[in-house]
């Protein structure tokens, strides 16, 4: 397989299945874009299942690398490969992709075929972010991945959903704007080259490392979404359709955690030495103080997003420990993220469609007419809180031991979240689904069909299979993680 | 005299001679005119169109590369020039294609003389492109300027149509009034008028600077009327508004690429010597021209008025290329920052043409379609042609996989090489509060619901010659290299 060019497939096979899926048209056809769709998505993630099994543990170097001369004008390159951190997020990206194409099939009927056309386009987009390894390629996709989302939440989305889209459209270019300054400027310095690669070997005085963490900064976090620019987020979330709200939960988040390794750390490590209390300090308010808040939302959509950016706390904490414990907690976190927010965004759209309300309050009892539902709900509620044997228990411990080690309070102040965490996922769980039937509408709710068990399924075999048995996972994160350790404790300033 | 002495004497034609063509061309067209009956001008508008094809063909053949002077240095032959006049005829071609429809659809316009004006403006503009003088520029500049006051006034019962045609005489006289002066008081510090001269005779330092500078501050004024940018900007609102959109359409794509020529000729060519003097006025035109372009935009109802805005703040984003090229008596950034300008000026003209045309798609039976509100549920309406105007809109955005965002990102890299990072972060935050308006159209005709559910009715070539511009916003966008060595190349062997 060597020959195959892997990562070019998974970014353009799901980017063409999209533009032939726009090609069916009207929604008289809708029954075939959903066909063609699903084939799209489940093509596109058999392309990238290569990916892992023919992946080498033990080099730290990128692997299936593409190099192609795309603009020599100014040595641009189209230039990707994947390592041990990045090749799970392909494979993470494009099996949500099956799951988002399955979980809108009955669920939209308007422009059915622009619907999933966008779902697959991005998908491409977000393999491409990840497989980059030219700055410039890297920021095109990661400009261009905004658009197909903006449509989703505009077109599909809820009541107030052309602010969202704007928020999310506006603030996400605020920072990546930023970002492209810090690329040019990296251009500039080095002679004359966008690859990445080369940017993390150079060296750069303190106060331009500085500066350029403080681009990448304001870019990242913005995506992350860290606090204090994590508004735009919960009404993102609110608004887009079930589909939005999982590939933006489950992928769009870690593309701004990802920007961290690949382009903070590496490339200015000094400065994310010398300014990782700011980093630590904002993660330590993503998580407890949006902890708290997620627990007085009484929208169900927006608790779990805002449940999200504690979440995402915790892997930007496990980044700045510096240690490889943390970053593979962090690693691991987010890729179980991936699973569980998707999966909760999921179960949250199930009993939209049935009842059309995301407000707690609408609710109560739901285990007495939906009782398989109940029992899957009650599965990612705990892997969300963080229960042993659910994914989510692996990372967040393992961010919380390395915490240990680097000071007692950060870790300290970490866990004790952990009740938090618990608090507001299972008290939502509880007056959601336990009790008596709560009104008619609860009364009238039916239980989730074959399609719906299934996406079940898959998002349970994930979160319980990385609960487990987390070592598929860790051991192919292993020698990238200590190779970007070892880099990042040497100093750039010469 | 010997016939030797006699072929020294004559000018050198050849260089000439897509100019002289189109001049005899238009001349032909205009009394051959008066003799079609047919109320479409069917014939006129075959004739205009093979005529520029024609053109292209002749600026093609006689192209030789080299730097060549005529009729007494007063014109220049060379490649960027060369280049700029293919790509003026293509999009007159176009513009031509796209408006036809709306001029039939008005009596007042659907004459022979709105093509004899289209070719004679065009001819303006080669002349302003190869002119190595003052007074071949300012010839030059006057024909296209007479041309396009009588374009917009064609309308003659039209009240808006009047007035702007009105604003746009007189403050484009105002605006030749101080190119003259500025003209006038560099002749008078140089002795000559002649732009190679007058470069050589400031390298030697023989010219007073108060004197020049001095006579520098009008003719940037003058060119900045011409760019319409910010203080200098009034006219374009009023103008593309109030015009008919036909002629908005041509107002606002083909004179945009010889204003860069006329910049290129005047500032660099000339005064490359006072690049320090020029790119400080610059800066401040460019910024002001950001801001206010980028702001004003936000306000407006009328999707015209909208673009207008938008021009003036990609004309001060073009600029900033143009203020990059000397740092500190260097010029070897040169070359990077100008074919950079190049480049963003001739992706413009592409979007610009594509986005006026759409609104000219939807204008039907007489009627305008240039209110926002007039693209609401696009999307609904003909899914294709909303993907379309959704791309020239992210285009000018300069969101990637588009061509805007090459062009945005070739200036800034020049002016980022150039050490000027405050100015790539002012440009850079502008361009988000940009961003919004051109979101806003997408949010239009994506999440709103249309208002008019008629399906799109336009001939089947301005359909095609549509999506084709579409597609090379896309296309450009993905593979931007080509276009980009061009301008390069085209601007390293002209200089």
């Amino acid at each position: 397989m060597s020959g195959t060019p892997l990562l070019s497939l998974a970014i353009w096979v799901p980017i063409l299945a999209g533009f032939v899926v726009l090609a069916t048209g009207s929604d008289r056809n809708a029954p075939l874009a959903r066909m063609l769709s699903l084939i799209g998505a489940l093509a596109g993630l058999l392309v990238t299942l290569p990916l892992y099994t023919g992946f080498d543990l033990q080099t730290a170097a990128m692997q299936f690398v593409e190099f192609k001369s795309w603009i020599p004008r100014f040595n641009v390159n189209y230039h990707l490969g994947v390592d041990g951190i990045s090749m799970p997020f392909v494979i993470l990206n494009s099996f949500i992709t099956v799951t988002v194409v399955l979980a809108g099939w009955q669920v939209i009927g308007n422009k059915v075929a622009q619907y999933n056309a966008g779902f697959l386009i991005m998908s491409g987009l977000l393999n491409g972010i990840f497989s980059a390894l030219d700055g410039v390629l890297f920021y095109v996709f990661f400009e261009a991945s905004l658009i197909p989302l903006y449509l989703i939440i505009g077109v599909w989305g809820g009541p107030n959903r052309v602010y969202a889209a704007f928020k999310f459209f506006l603030f996400t270019l605020f920072g990546s704007l930023l970002f492209l300054i810090a690329l040019l400027y990296l251009f500039v310095t080095s002679g004359g080259s966008f690859s990445i690669l080369d940017w993390q070997q150079m060296p750069i005085g303190l106060s331009a490392q500085t500066w350029l963490f403080l681009a990448f900064l304001v870019a990242f976090a913005v995506k992350v979404p860290m606090w204090p620019v994590h508004t735009w987020l919960p009404d993102a979330h609110v608004e887009a359709p079930t589909g939005g709200s999982i590939v933006l939960a489950a992928i769009a988040l870690k593309l701004g955690a990802y920007g961290f390794l690949r382009f903070s750390l590496p490339i200015a490590p000094d400065a994310s030495h010398e300014l990782s209390g700011l980093v630590i300090g904002l993660s330590l308010i993503a998580i407890i103080y949006i902890g708290f808040v997620a627990l007085v939302q009484d929208d169900m959509k927006k608790l779990v997003a805002y449940s999200s950016i504690a979440h995402m706390g915790f892997v930007t904490l496990g980044f700045f420990m510096f240690s490889a414990m943390g970053v593979e907690g962090a690693l691991v976190q987010m890729i179980s993220h991936g699973f569980v927010s998707g999966a909760m965004f999921f179960s949250i759209g199930v009993m939209y469609d049935r009842a059309h309300s995301r407000q707690i309050a609408d609710y109560g009892g739901v285990v007495n007419t939906m009782p398989k539902f109940a029992a899957f709900f009650m599965l990612f509620a705990m892997a969300n809180a963080g229960l042993p044997a659910t994914s989510g228990f692996v990372g967040e411990f393992m961010v919380i031991l390395a915490a240990v080690d680097h000071s007692f309070w950060v870790a300290f102040a970490a866990a004790s979240t952990m009740i938090v965490g618990a608090a507001y996922t299972l008290w939502m769980y509880k007056r959601v689904v336990f009790g008596a039937v709560a009104n008619h509408h609860v009364a009238e709710l039916t239980d989730i069909n074959a399609r719906e068990f299934l996406i079940f399924v898959l998002f349970a075999v994930g979160a319980l299979g990385m609960g487990l048995y987390p070592q598929p996972f860790t051991e192919v994160m292993h020698s990238s993680v200590n190779e970007l350790l070892r880099h990042v404790a040497l100093s750039k300033i010469q | 005299m010997t016939l030797a002495e006699m072929q020294f004497l004559t000018p050198d034609l050849r260089l000439a001679s897509a100019e002289i063509f189109i001049a005899l061309m238009a001349c032909l067209i205009l009394m051959f005119d008066l003799l079609v009956k047919d109320r479409k001008r069917t014939t006129t508008f075959v004739a205009t169109q093979l005529t520029l094809v024609g053109a292209a063909v002749v600026t093609f053949a006689t192209s030789s590369g080299e730097i060549s002077y005529t009729f007494s240095n007063m014109y220049v032959g060379d490649l960027m020039g060369d280049l700029l006049k293919l790509l003026l005829y293509l999009t007159v071609i176009v513009v031509l294609f796209y408006s036809r429809g709306y001029i039939l659809e008005r009596e007042q316009m659907a004459k022979g003389e709105y093509y004899v004006l289209v070719l004679f403006a065009t001819l303006g503009m080669m002349v302003m492109i190869s002119a190595n003088h003052f007074v071949t520029i300012y010839v030059g500049l006057e024909l296209l300027s007479l041309s396009l006051y009588a374009m917009v006034a064609m309308n003659r019962d039209s009240v808006p149509a009047t007035e702007a045609a009105m604003k746009y005489f007189v403050l484009g006289a105002l605006a030749s009034g101080l190119l003259l002066y500025g003209m006038s008081m560099i002749y008078g510090a140089t002795g000559t008028l002649e732009i190679t001269a007058i470069a050589e005779r400031l390298y030697m330092g023989q010219a007073d600077k108060t004197i020049l500078v001095f006579g520098l501050v009008f003719l940037v004024s003058g060119l900045a009327f011409k760019l319409g940018v910010v203080p200098f900007h009034m006219w374009i609102p009023d103008v593309y508004h109030g015009a008919p959109t036909a002629v908005t359409l041509f107002i606002a794509s083909a004179p945009k690429l010889a204003a860069f020529a006329m910049v290129m000729r005047l500032l660099v060519n000339g005064l490359i010597v006072l690049a320090h003097d020029w790119q400080t006025m610059l800066i401040l035109l460019s910024v002001l021209s950001m801001a206010i372009g980028n702001i004003a935009a936000i306000a407006q109802t009328n999707l015209k008025r909208m673009l207008a805005y938008s021009a003036i703040s990609h004309m001060g984003f073009m600029l900033l290329g143009m203020v990059t090229g000397v740092v500190g008596g260097d010029a070897r950034f040169a070359l990077n920052a100008y074919s950079s300008s190049m480049f963003y000026v001739i992706t413009y003209v592409l979007t610009s043409a594509g986005t006026f045309g759409m609104i000219l798609l939807l204008a039907r039976a007489g009627l305008e379609s240039d209110e926002l509100d007039d693209f609401k549920g696009l999307n609904k309406r003909s899914p294709w042609f909303a993907g379309m105007m959704m791309m020239m809109m992210f285009s000018m955005a300069g969101i990637p996989f588009f061509v805007g965002f090459f062009a945005k990102f070739s200036v800034l890299q020049a002016v980022v090489a150039a050490g000027y990072l405050w100015l790539a972060i002012v440009a850079i935050l502008f361009s988000l509060i940009g961003c919004f308006y051109y979101l806003r159209v997408v949010k239009l005709m994506y999440f709103d619901q249309p208002t008019n559910t008629s399906a799109i009715q336009a001939p089947l070539d301005v359909k095609i010659l549509m999506s084709a511009n579409g597609l090379a916003v896309a296309l450009l966008g993905i593979f931007p290299q080509a276009l980009m060595s061009l301008c390069a190349f085209t601007l390293l062997r002209s200089l």
